[in-house]
């Protein structure tokens, strides 16, 4: 996020798109639905499906799966043409206007609502309200991201914060909400192909250089790495070994009957884990780990914010901390000096790290601090870009509308949509291993929308076949109003009736991100 | 800013302030049971009721906003008499089951009847006994023990903004619904705790923490939530080495990004700690089967077939998937494994997935 969560009853207008918040974020959305209340603050939101949500909105906007760059285009062609755009922030700040400028022409209210099915009339209310609110800040989580397009869903949202002058300003921002407790940590820490920590990027020289110097080692190739999604295709070909720490992309990955077939191809595969999760079963190595609260360590939030996590007791015996068993491995592979406890491992963070170099464990200790923190005296940074961009001036990109990968035909019409529950939480490894929330839901399903679900003949809780082009599930109907006619919902949680068997493993050419957001379904009626 | 004194200090106050805000912030306490921080004040409780000099009646000081020149006493014969037969009130159908109470030593009312010299009951009420509802998988409702101070209410409508907890009916039948009076488990209850932690009796507890009678082997610590990004700050109870239950991190509440909140998982999705399944060895695939071995032969094998994996297809043939799940020391640390000792870029999470 550029900014912080807070800033929600500073802002005049959220504008919340692929984010289901009270599900995937639901302190947040407690937030966010207080601020509405309380304060008054708009709210327009996007989504496909009526989230709860929608109950606070000013404005739905009910979008086609994938068609969020038309969508978000054509906002920023009526703010254009009604001349409602910050004109002062553009010039000062920005740059490219005239070929993006260009490029928003083509979004017209009438081609936008052919694309996404939103009535030109709701479409100009929402550009009114973002443009005319105040301080507009935008909210997106995976809904903006897992397209074959995401780069440009989230180029589109950052030209719409620009253009109305909100970004670098409090109460404004481009915020995305990250999905896992750590997940901005992993990337801070360059567990990305082509960065080291703190974004230092794997091609320049002068960072490798520094980065061998502090290990004793010798700098990697100056070319970037392979993704995730590209390793795990290129299992048992380029990919001849594995090590997995803490994932289970034999329900997280793309298109799984794919992924299954190539992990069984590797010479070797570790996992390292909690639970023998589904991925961990055909290892050739398991090694067991300890969870949080059985470790000390810092978690970097959605906001930029590094916590410091403590430990409450020792994990089971036989399972070891992280740290520990990648210690051991390192050693047994000649590494010399490589930093055994936690504490030394927090010294070259924030030794190799300039956003972290300020941060000590007890500046931590009661609230954290948010990057970057360069110094042990500069108070952490809630708002990004305040001053300048890290390039000088925004660049306003210029962008076209282009399809999801795959759109429903005859053989397969239904649009079918992957994401979260409220009660679970990503492959289930923990959630379904917890009393409460397992209880709250056993299993699998998939939402239908009642005409659909009439169609087929089904009812809640009667079993359904669902089929795509790479797989077939059977799994639950649940009949709610919330989906739209024509399209289907199915949580991914769930690793007996997976959803991403039926994903598809089409990749955003720029950040090879999956387009878990939107395949081409059929759905039948299965055996009772 | 005016001037009035409380118990014959002359304190500075702000316009519009309420007698009880000015008085805490002079550090003169008075009790309350129905204030919520940062949300408008219900006086609902009475139980803060102050004597105001020249005022014929005592006035509840969480609502009642200050004057210049005014005289008030807190702790006045008049205003504990008035609080103490309150609490003799409230405590008229509050069960006497105290000690099989979880919140037995940690209630707002116990702590109250002590310092107001309560030791027998005065009144005895001729209502029904309530039934306990145990409808929802987390929460166990007690309506025997509410004491109608409505802080639930306000949490639910106000903070978390799930809109489900109200008041029903009037007068002496008057009582806490869920949605239009439905069974907790049957209504829209999302389970966010934000009810259990605002009661100050044991009218709300989590069911595990029925299981586990507050003694000096419960203990706390501060935790991050493992789950989603917002990052909540969690005081997870345990003992002798076993999660038990969560709460809100108290401490500078709203400096936390929860600012006190938690969600269902947070609340509710951390006793995986506590699973049978945990993996407890290290296990290694041996004629087709995972088997247990010890820690040095699962590390040894490990970094002897990585070694041969990279001396016979060179370090791009080995890829690396860290943990959005780890801590930022132990993704640094497979970081360094992958780069600094195997010497391939082929690192990534699931950031995209």
């Amino acid at each position: 996020m550029t900014n912080s969560m807070a800033e929600i009853a500073k802002t005049g207008v959220a504008f919340v798109i692929g984010s289901n918040t009270t599900w995937s974020h639901p302190v947040f959305g407690s937030m966010l639905k207080r601020a509405v209340r309380e304060k008054g603050v708009k709210l327009i939101v996007c989504d496909p499906r009526r989230i709860d949500l929608v109950e606070f909105a000013d404005i739905w906007l009910q979008q086609r799966n994938g068609s969020d760059v038309a969508l978000l285009s054509g906002l920023q062609h009526i703010i254009l043409k009604e001349g409602w755009e910050a004109a002062d922030y553009i010039r000062e700040r920005t740059e490219g206007f005239e070929d993006y400028r260009k490029s928003m022409e083509e979004f017209t209210p009438a081609r936008v609502e052919e694309l996404t099915g939103i009535p030109q009339d709701k479409l100009y209310a929402a550009a009114k309200l973002f443009a005319q609110s105040g301080r507009g800040a935008i909210y997106y989580c995976m809904g903006i991201t897992q397209h074959s397009h995401g780069v440009d869903n989230v180029k589109a949202c950052a030209n719409l914060s620009l253009i109305t002058g909100n970004l670098g300003v409090e109460g404004g921002g481009v915020n995305p909400l990250r999905g896992q407790s750590n997940v901005q940590g992993a990337c801070d820490m360059g567990c990305l192909p082509n960065v080291l920590t703190g974004y230092q990027p794997i091609t320049s020289p002068e960072a490798q250089a520094k980065f061998a110097k502090r290990w004793g080692s010798q700098p990697t190739a100056l070319k970037v790495g392979l993704t995730a999604t590209a390793m795990v295709p290129a299992a048992g070909d380029k990919i001849k070994a594995l090590y997995i720490m803490g994932e289970n992309p034999l329900v997280s990955d793309p298109n799984v009957n794919h992924a299954e077939k190539c992990l069984a191809k590797l010479d070797l595969l570790i996992v390292q884990d909690i639970f023998l999760t589904e991925t961990a079963k055909i290892a050739d190595v398991v090694l067991p780990a300890a969870a949080f609260a059985e470790k000390i360590g810092t978690i970097t939030n959605t906001e930029r914010r590094v916590q410091l996590s403590n430990k409450a007791f020792e994990p089971p015996a036989g399972a070891r901390e992280d740290s520990e068993i990648i210690a051991g491995i390192a050693e047994r592979l000649g590494a010399e000096g490589f930093p055994r406890t936690v504490a030394d491992l927090w010294q070259e963070i924030v030794e190799l790290t300039p956003q972290y170099a300020g941060m000590t464990y007890e500046r931590l200790r009661l609230c954290g601090l948010q990057w970057p923190c360069p110094t042990p005296d500069h108070p952490g940074t809630p708002i990004l870009h305040k001053e300048k961009f890290s390039r000088g001036k925004a660049l306003l990109a210029p962008l076209t509308y282009r399809a999801p990968a795959e759109e429903p035909c005859e053989e397969y019409p239904i649009r079918l949509s992957t994401g979260r529950m409220l009660q679970h939480y990503h492959t289930g490894s923990m959630t379904r291993r917890a009393k409460v929330l397992d209880s709250l839901v056993p299993t699998g399903q998939i939402e239908l929308s009642p005409a659909d679900a009439t169609r087929l003949g089904v009812r809640s809780g009667n079993r359904v076949r669902v089929i795509t082009r790479r797989g077939s599930i059977v799994t639950f109907a649940n009949v709610v109003e919330r989906v739209a006619e024509g399209s289907a919902f199915a949580p991914f949680h769930f690793h007996e009736s997976a959803a991403n068997r039926l994903t598809n493993d089409a990749l955003d050419p720029v950040c090879a991100i999956p387009e878990y957001k939107v395949c081409a379904a059929r759905i039948e009626r299965a055996e009772q | 800013m005016l001037s009035l004194t409380i118990n014959d200090r002359s304190i500075e106050a702000a316009e519009g302030e309420t007698i009880l805000a000015a008085a805490r912030r002079a550090g003169v306490e008075i009790p309350t049971l129905c204030a919520v921080k940062g949300l408008a004040p219900t006086g609902a409780c009475r139980i803060c009721v102050v004597e105001v000099e020249g005022f014929a009646g005592l006035v509840p000081s969480c609502s009642y906003p200050v004057a210049a020149g005014m005289k008030v006493h807190t702790h006045s014969a008049r205003a504990l008499d008035a609080r103490k037969t309150i609490v003799e009130l409230l405590l008229a159908d509050h069960p006497d089951d105290c000690l099989y109470c979880a919140k037995n030593k940690d209630c707002e009312l116990q702590d109250l009847a002590e310092s107001l010299g309560i030791r027998k009951r005065r009144y005895r009420s001729s209502s029904q006994p309530v039934r306990l509802d145990v409808s929802s998988p987390g929460i166990v409702r007690d309506p025997q023990k509410c004491v109608l101070c409505g802080r639930c209410v306000a949490v639910c409508n106000q903070v978390v903004v799930n809109d489900v907890l109200d008041f029903g009916a009037r007068g002496a039948k008057a009582r806490i619904i869920c949605d239009a009076d439905r069974p907790m488990g049957l209504s829209t209850c999302v389970l966010c705790g934000a009810c259990v932690e605002a009661c100050p009796v044991g009218a709300l507890v989590f069911k595990e923490q029925l299981n586990c009678m507050p003694d000096g082997r419960v203990q706390t610590t501060r935790v991050t939530c493992p789950y989603c990004g917002v990052g909540c700050q969690i005081d997870m109870h345990h003992k002798d080495g076993k999660y038990i239950y969560s709460t809100a991190t108290a401490e500078a509440a709203e400096l936390q990004p929860n600012q006190g909140m938690l969600c269902v998982k947070g609340r509710f999705g951390l006793d995986f700690l506590n699973h049978d399944g945990r993996l407890k060895s290290p296990l290694v695939r041996k004629n087709g089967q995972l088997e247990p071995v010890s820690w040095d032969e699962a590390l040894d094998y490990t970094a002897g077939k990585l070694a041969a994996v990279k001396a016979a297809h060179g370090p791009d043939a080995i890829g690396f998937l860290s943990s959005a799940k780890a801590t930022n020391e132990e993704n640094y640390a497979m970081m360094r494994l992958a780069r600094g000792v195997i010497g391939t870029n082929n690192i990534d999470h699931c950031a995209r997935l």
